[in-house]
């Protein structure tokens, strides 16, 4: 158990309301100027109002959503659109596979993992796995719910608004409100790191992207992934075991 | 508008229906996305928090979002494919320098990081007026 059985009781829909409450946030306000920007992006594309708003909440993860608007501007056929696609998202499934174990408790039905799995994206992986393991088990699924449906619902609605409005923003702006989502994503991460492994990853991750952005363009985020979390995993265990090895020995010597 | 026989070589503009691109965008961005999701809840199975799997997992996941962080730094999208590329690690740089000596708070990098970006472009560079 947590050890924190005083908030066990609170009932799940608050938990949902303060999920949703937290759309008040820096990270919801980056994600939405993200969208912003793609609105532009998709119109410029020749992408309807209509289909920006499906891309918004149907894809939700934005790299994926810009592949397919990229599709739609070079006229790329089904098959190649859903391959382009199917790579770009393929991180989506090691992302789940590591925030099911942060969200669920032991009520967490597979439909509800299964409906919820559709948020996962960076900025809700990433408030997920920094937010919930400070809260009671009990009240994760319920505040990572009522964050996520809120973060996709005002994405849709921020799409719909940009493309609407179609506001062209100066150069310096547009491209400030792009640098935000590396940035945010970068501190958030380190900074919610609760092992060095964690930190190391980030580290390894940036590290040998350009290698295979250089060998492996197409599988580039698979490989980096794969490479980056690899490294970081060993030192983190060479490191875990040095510390262990060194504790053994004051005790011996003391 | 004359129709290739085989609908996998059908694109984006190919049916001039008012279904189509509807139908493009869920064969084509929402299976695949939400396939991977779902495998993902699959394998996940009863992994647990505390385990070493989980731990290999979530350094895999975590080195993909630093792949993605570097991807967006080195060939970013629209108005910010415009500016140096040493302006931009110079900006994220100064950021996560600034994160770190504010204890890791997470707003006064962001902030560092788009004030080096916005200052140095605009007072040292200069900005190309017309975006792309």
């Amino acid at each position: 158990m947590d050890g924190r059985e005083d908030q066990d009781d609170v009932p799940g829909h608050r938990w949902f309301f303060r999920g949703m409450r937290q759309i008040v946030s820096i990270p919801a306000t980056i994600l939405m100027a993200a969208f912003v920007g793609f609105a532009g992006l998709a119109r410029e594309s020749g992408v309807g109002l209509w289909e920006a708003i499906l891309l918004a909440g149907g894809i939700w993860a934005l790299p994926s959503a810009v592949v397919l608007v990229g599709a739609v501007q070079t006229n790329a056929s089904l098959a190649a659109t859903f391959i382009a696609v199917s790579l770009s998202s393929f991180r989506l499934m090691p992302m789940t596979v590591a925030l099911v174990p942060v969200m669920r408790n032991e009520r967490t039905g597979r439909l509800t993992l299964l409906f919820l799995s559709h948020f996962v994206a960076v900025t809700a992986w990433v408030f997920g796995m920094t937010r919930l393991p400070d809260l009671p088990r009990s009240a994760r699924t319920a505040y990572f719910a009522g964050f996520a449906i809120t973060l996709a619902c005002a994405a849709m609605a921020t799409t719909a608004v940009s493309h609407v409005a179609a506001a062209r923003l100066p150069v310096v702006l547009a491209a400030a409100l792009t640098l935000l989502t590396p940035l945010y994503f970068l501190v958030s991460l380190w900074g919610a790191a609760r092992v060095s492994t964690d930190r190391l990853a980030l580290l390894t991750g940036v590290a040998v992207w350009p290698v295979f952005h250089w060998l492996e363009p197409e599988f580039e985020l698979i490989w980096t992934g794969l490479a980056g979390g690899t490294l970081a995993y060993g030192a983190g265990r060479l490191a875990a075991a040095r510390q262990a090895r060194r504790r053994t020995a004051e005790e011996a010597s003391a | 508008m004359s129709l290739p026989d085989n609908p996998l070589t059908w694109t984006y503009h190919s049916l001039d229906t008012w279904w189509w691109p509807t139908v493009f965008i869920l064969l084509a961005g929402f299976v695949p996305n939400d396939l991977w999701r779902a495998l993902g809840v699959v394998f996940a199975g009863r992994l647990r928090e505390d385990s070493e799997i989980f731990a290999y997992v979530k350094a895999v996941a975590t080195a993909i979002v630093a792949g993605v962080v570097a991807q967006l730094v080195f060939f970013p999208s629209g108005s910010l494919a415009l500016s140096p590329l040493w302006l931009r690690l110079l900006a994220v740089a100064s950021g996560f320098a600034a994160f770190k000596l504010a204890r890791n708070r997470v707003l006064v990098g962001v902030l560092a990081g788009e004030a080096v970006l916005i200052l140095l472009w605009v007072l040292v560079v200069g900005v190309p007026d017309r975006p792309v």
